[in-house]
């Protein structure tokens, strides 16, 4: 591992230009630095290339330009980032794609096997990683059974397991109710890891980051703070007193 | 869609290690397949029908599982009797009935239901995850339980995919008839099927990849291998043996 100062950017993107086949580039000349503590919101208009740039961290997707510098240390090639992989945790958009195991213990031990623990480990991390979610009682569940609300945790707790140092969330809200919205904000916020994390919900980059960056043109636009302002707002039963979370 | 009415229970069949129940299902299978003297045959419907006891399983609902099975089986006795050769028994004009013909598909009929009995007892009394699991600690081959495993999670999201498809279809008021365009419709139906598999497959390999899948499978599964199951081990050997010696009295070897 190497050591890096804190101040040193864990993530570091640099000329960076991607375009699916046939199309125009979608990432172009995009910088983008973050550094451990971060907690980064990013509202940008759909087929802005934000689900594009968590793959290219991932290296499920390579740019056709520019450099990708993670923990301090340039990465390029598929060995590169397996080892991302252990330290960083992508939750996909849907669900489905991320439960593919069976029952849910399965599911969630899967990272930590792939990392080498052992049968033990591995079901003693998942259930750590189940009842801090609260989870706990999910364990022999069959996945696909599992609701809407469900599945996205129980997608949560199998990144979890593999103890990340930085969580890359895309659309982690979506379609989700606001119990279940609320929980999340709740857990990101008790999590003490970096993190950024694509939505379209401003109260929920608000509950759950500290600055909301958007991008236009194939780059990543800075917003270093979210201004938190009033304004009037309308909605059913208003005249009676309320309170707003 | 796939359910596993019968892996809910607790008898003593469901409780027993479902790697043992595996190999006995094979087992019993090649025995009662390469067998033809009545007397095994009688004997191994016999033991399956002991098994579907010991598991506790509602016989109605087995005899509703052995239906397709049978269905064909009664192709074989529409066939067989007539288009052997040999010993007749029977003729009428042109129809001729073979005493052959008839043994054979009294055999392929003991044959096919004894087998299907065994395995419903024994393989369909656990679910399919334990099924999974018990097959990679047997050391199938990995891609085999892996596509297995897959298909059983998965068929349910298709399954979704395809219900909404056809949703999308009937509420701008498709209805089925003879014409190129229901053809078409059916045809771009099941393309959008296969493509929207595909992607999907696609993005499940990519969250494997990020959970550090590299073509290894490992699972959680550990099974005790306690005092019983070697008893249960035991009583199916014993039940082979005397079913291929059974066979032998009656034919030699």
């Amino acid at each position: 591992m190497v050591s890096e100062s804190a101040s040193e950017p864990i993530i570091r993107l640099r000329g960076i230009r991607f375009a699916y086949p046939g199309q125009a580039p979608v990432l172009d000349n995009l910088d983008f630095e973050m550094v451990r503590g971060d907690r980064i919101g990013l509202l940008a208009p759909n087929g802005s290339g934000k689900t594009t740039l968590f793959h290219l961290i991932m290296g499920l997707l390579e740019p056709t330009a520019g450099s990708i510098e993670i923990f301090g240390r340039p990465v390029a090639s598929e060995k590169d980032f397996v080892r991302v992989r252990q330290r960083i945790g992508l939750l996909f958009q849907d669900a489905d794609d991320q439960l593919f195991a069976p029952t849910v213990i399965d599911d969630v031990a899967f990272g930590p096997l792939n990392m080498g623990k052992s049968k033990k480990e591995a079901r003693d991390i998942s259930r750590r990683v189940l009842s801090f979610l609260g989870l706990a009682d999910f364990e022999g569940r069959i996945t696909f059974k599992l609701s809407g609300g469900e599945k996205k945790l129980v997608s949560l707790a199998t990144v979890l397991a593999m103890d990340p140092e930085v969580l890359l969330l895309d659309e982690p809200i979506n379609g989700l109710d606001n119990t279940t919205r609320d929980k999340l904000s709740q857990v990101l916020n008790n999590l003490g890891i970096s993190y950024m994390l694509i939505s379209h919900d401003i109260d929920f980059l608000v509950n759950a980051t500290d600055a909301v960056y958007t991008m236009a043109a194939g780059r990543i636009l800075k917003d270093e703070q979210v201004h938190i302002h009033r304004h009037d707002h309308a909605h059913q039963l208003g005249h009676l007193p309320h309170r707003h979370k | 869609m796939i359910n596993e009415p019968f892996a809910i229970g607790n008898s003593v069949i469901h409780r027993l290690d479902p790697r043992f129940k595996i190999i006995a299902a094979m087992a019993f299978s090649v025995a009662v397949a390469v067998v033809y003297g009545f007397a095994a045959l009688a004997a191994a419907f016999t033991a399956s029908l002991l098994m579907l006891r010991l598991a506790g399983l509602e016989l109605r609902s087995v005899a509703r599982r052995l239906i397709p099975v049978n269905g064909f089986v009664l192709m074989f006795w529409l066939i067989l009797p007539f288009t052997a050769e040999g010993e007749v028994i029977f003729r009428m004009g042109p129809a001729v009935l073979y005493k052959a013909g008839i043994v054979l598909a009294a055999q392929i009929t003991l044959k096919s239901n004894a087998i299907l009995m065994a395995l419903i007892a024994l393989v369909a009394t656990m679910n399919f995850a334990t099924l999974g699991q018990a097959l990679n600690q047997l050391k199938f081959p990995g891609k085999f339980v892996f596509l297995f495993m897959l298909t059983y999670r998965y068929i349910f999201v298709i399954e979704e995919e395809h219900k909404k498809i056809w949703r999308a279809i009937k509420i701008r008021g498709f209805s089925p008839k003879t014409s190129l365009h229901c053809y078409k419709t059916y045809a771009y139906m099941i393309g959008m099927l296969f493509i929207r598999a595909a992607a999907r497959a696609d993005r499940v390999y990519q969250a494997m990849r990020c959970r550090g899948f590299q073509g290894q499978f490992h699972t959680l599964a550990e099974f005790q291998s306690s005092g019983k199951n070697w008893v249960f081990s035991i009583l199916i050997v014993l039940c082979l043996f005397g079913i291929i010696a059974l066979e032998w009295t009656a034919y030699g070897i």
